[in-house]
């Protein structure tokens, strides 16, 4: 039974609640901290539920178990981190490209290897988008709150549904170990995966997209006969890896069923943006710092504003040029080197605005203090 | 084609239109894929009713050409993509299909985990020793002194026995045949498809392109010849010493285990448990 009302969450069990109330029956994974209490809530969780939890040997097994579920018509998530969602890499882009609706949580922590087991961090932005081989596109979604993490995972798995696609659905061990009141409505809107008409069976073509890119998904076992094939395939699943023009076609069409529907699938949120003349860009459990500091600073005087990303990729240009028009600088506050700071400075650049930069690493996250000297000192630069 | 060939009765369960098939003459993988077919027409299933998952290789490409749902994954995966196919949808019959180097190199670790997990798969690895579709590279499966692409001086490492490992990793079906033996191969086949539980279905396959002429293997049937010769019945081994066993390959039933529940019927059992309780 779901849960609903007021409740007190972990960051990582409401991930499976939300989970169970978008419809997920499977979850196959392999523990890693700081992801394991999803794994182990799901192990109490799944089989009360009519659903599958299984401990795989390895992640590459278990987004195989997950990939395999989906084709069987099940909602279907794995959970991991850094070195787990390393793991995973190939077969997200095998996710990709047979356009397998599934869902990859991914609780950051510090690396590269094994780094700092218990300590957060925001060290996978890039990797979320370009750690698989060949050209791509994915939604990948990050949320700052226990509330968050149970609304956006719900969002994650209408997103799979919608446009076949993996949706990863980035936490981190602050968020993912935080308890926090939370309501969970009694109504969701729930999104399921287009299916094939029966009588279509005769002359079904699995890989042909509607007007909206995307082609409805058979199930196997329903007599459509589907070839899922990894390889480059034309719109009946044959294989085809000499043919220029078809490989186009085809990845052209799976990054454009996402990018094209940009202004469904990306969210953002800004406070404070009217008249500020610095705006801190941040994301994750930075940004709940990030948002105590503008309020400090506004109570200083200074016109401080705040601006989140919820969605990561596909990136929001067009929500970062609108803020750009409106400011002179802006502050990227991460924990990282500087993954955020590039792509921010990717689209802001052109608009004439000074980029500030305030990475930190180690596993603790800023304290508004530390962000509000550095808006402080932006500010005061060049004056 | 003549009219006496498109009539063939395994037609009816492949994909006639991606004929002929993309492997090299002489390659025993076809003799398989006809003991598969024949399988599931002597036992009567609805196609509809099976899956086949492949890995990448030259026997992953097997999914083209019979007529029902066919994943094909990435390479070793076939195991694990199939555990989830099945466990949530335990009524297909699903067939996972993979190369030596593919269950046994990179899929290795999925392989003795879907075994002792006892999930309800028929696996059919097709053995020819090497890697045939990337050009004749050594596998852990090539015999030793056995020449490859990359063991150019005879490969100075051992072999694994698949049936061996299979069944020490708990399968409960374990055989293995040569696509010399048609009929007990298809047997094996059948009762695969019945079993209730992990079938492991172990295939000496020439490879005459790759293995063949890295081993000097004048032509296929020479090939053919020396896998026939060096295979030794189950039940004729039992009396042979180990010298004697050296290099051959065992054939027949290895294991053959009723009444050990598989992973789908313990899940569902699960399942019930808080079914009963609400
Ligand atoms: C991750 C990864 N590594 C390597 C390869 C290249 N590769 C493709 S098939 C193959 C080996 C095939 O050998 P086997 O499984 O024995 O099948 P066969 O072709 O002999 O039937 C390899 C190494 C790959 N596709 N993916
Ligand atoms: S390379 Fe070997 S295994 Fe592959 S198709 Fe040719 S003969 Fe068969």
């Amino acid at each position: 039974m779901r849960i609903s009302g007021r409740q007190f969450l972990q960051g990582n069990e409401a991930v499976v609640e939300a989970a169970i109330a978008a419809g997920c029956r499977f979850f196959a994974g392999y523990p890693i901290t700081p992801a394991s209490e999803i794994a182990e809530t799901m192990a109490i969780r799944m089989p009360q539920e009519k659903g599958i939890f299984i401990q795989m040997e390895d992640e590459l097994a278990s987004l195989s178990a997950v990939i395999g579920a989906s084709w069987a018509g099940a909602k279907a998530m794995t959970a991991t981190s850094g070195p787990g969602f390393s793991l995973m890499q190939e077969n997200i882009g095998m996710a990709v490209m047979t356009e397998t609706p599934c869902v990859i949580v991914d609780v950051q922590r510090s690396g590269p290897s094994s780094g700092q087991a218990t300590r957060a961090a925001q060290g996978d932005l890039m990797q979320a988008k370009w750690g698989s081989h060949g050209d791509y596109e994915l939604i990948v979604i990050y949320p700052n709150s226990v509330q968050e993490l149970y609304d956006k995972t719900i969002e994650a798995f209408n997103l799979a549904e919608k446009y076949r696609t993996p949706v990863i659905l980035l936490s981190d061990e602050i968020i993912a170990h935080m308890r926090e009141n939370i309501y969970i409505p009694e109504t969701l809107d729930i999104i399921e995966r287009k299916r094939p008409r029966p009588e279509d069976k005769e002359h079904f073509l699995p890989w042909k997209p509607d007007d909206d890119g995307i082609p409805p998904m058979a199930k196997f076992g329903d007599g459509f006969k589907v070839m899922v094939e990894n390889n480059t395939h034309d719109a009946t699943g044959r294989t085809n890896q000499t043919d220029a023009a078809l490989h186009t076609q085809l990845i052209n069409r799976l990054c454009n069923k996402i990018l094209n529907a940009k202004k469904d699938i990306v969210k953002t949120e800004g406070l404070f943006l009217d008249d500020a003349e610095l705006v801190v860009v941040s994301c994750g459990c930075v940004s709940r710092s990030a948002l105590e500091a503008v309020k400090m600073a506004r109570q200083k005087g200074i016109k401080a504003g705040y601006f989140r990303l919820i969605t990561i990729w596909p990136f929001a240009d067009e929500q970062l040029i609108e803020v750009a028009g409106a400011t002179k600088k802006m502050l990227v506050a991460e924990m990282n080197t500087g993954k955020l700071l590039r792509e921010v400075k990717r689209v802001v650049d052109p608009y004439g605005v000074q980029v500030n930069h305030l990475p930190k690493i180690g596993g603790a996250y800023h304290t508004p203090g530390e962000i509000l000297a550095s808006i402080e000192k932006a500010v005061n630069e060049n004056e | 084609m003549s009219e006496v060939v498109r009539q063939h009765p395994a037609f009816k369960y492949m994909r006639k239109q991606f004929l002929p098939h993309i492997w090299c003459p002489g390659c025993g993988n076809g003799l398989i894929l006809a003991a598969i077919i024949r399988a599931i027409d002597e036992l009567g299933i609805d196609i509809d009713e099976t899956s086949f998952v492949t890995g990448i290789g030259c026997w992953g490409l097997t999914g083209n050409y019979i007529n029902a749902d066919w994943l094909h994954t990435t390479h070793g995966r076939a195991l694990p993509m199939a555990t989830g196919l099945k466990l949530m949808n335990p009524k297909l019959k699903v067939f996972a299909l993979t190369g030596d180097g593919d269950l046994a190199a990179i899929g290795g670790n999925h392989f003795i985990h879907a075994a002792r997990r006892n999930v309800d798969l028929i696996t059919i690895c097709s053995n020819n020793m090497i890697f045939g579709r990337t050009g004749g590279q050594v596998a852990p499966t090539t015999p030793e002194g056995k020449y490859a692409s990359t063991s150019p001086y005879g490969n100075i490492e051992r072999p694994f026995d698949l049936c061996r490992l299979a069944e020490a990793a708990g399968a409960t079906h374990v055989e293995r045949w040569t696509v010399m033996h048609p009929v007990p191969l298809t047997k094996a086949i059948k009762k695969a498809i019945e079993h209730k539980g992990f079938s492991f279905i172990e295939v000496l396959s020439p490879c005459p392109v790759q293995y063949g002429r890295k081993n000097k293997f004048r032509n296929p049937s020479v090939l053919y010849n020396w896998v026939k010769e060096q295979s030794v019945s189950i039940k004729k081994a039992q009396d042979m010493s180990e010298q004697e066993l050296e290099g051959k390959f065992i054939i027949g039933e290895f294991v053959k285990k009723e009444n050990i529940p598989d992973l789908s019927a313990q899940l569902l059992k699960l399942q019930e448990s808080f079914e009963n309780k609400s």
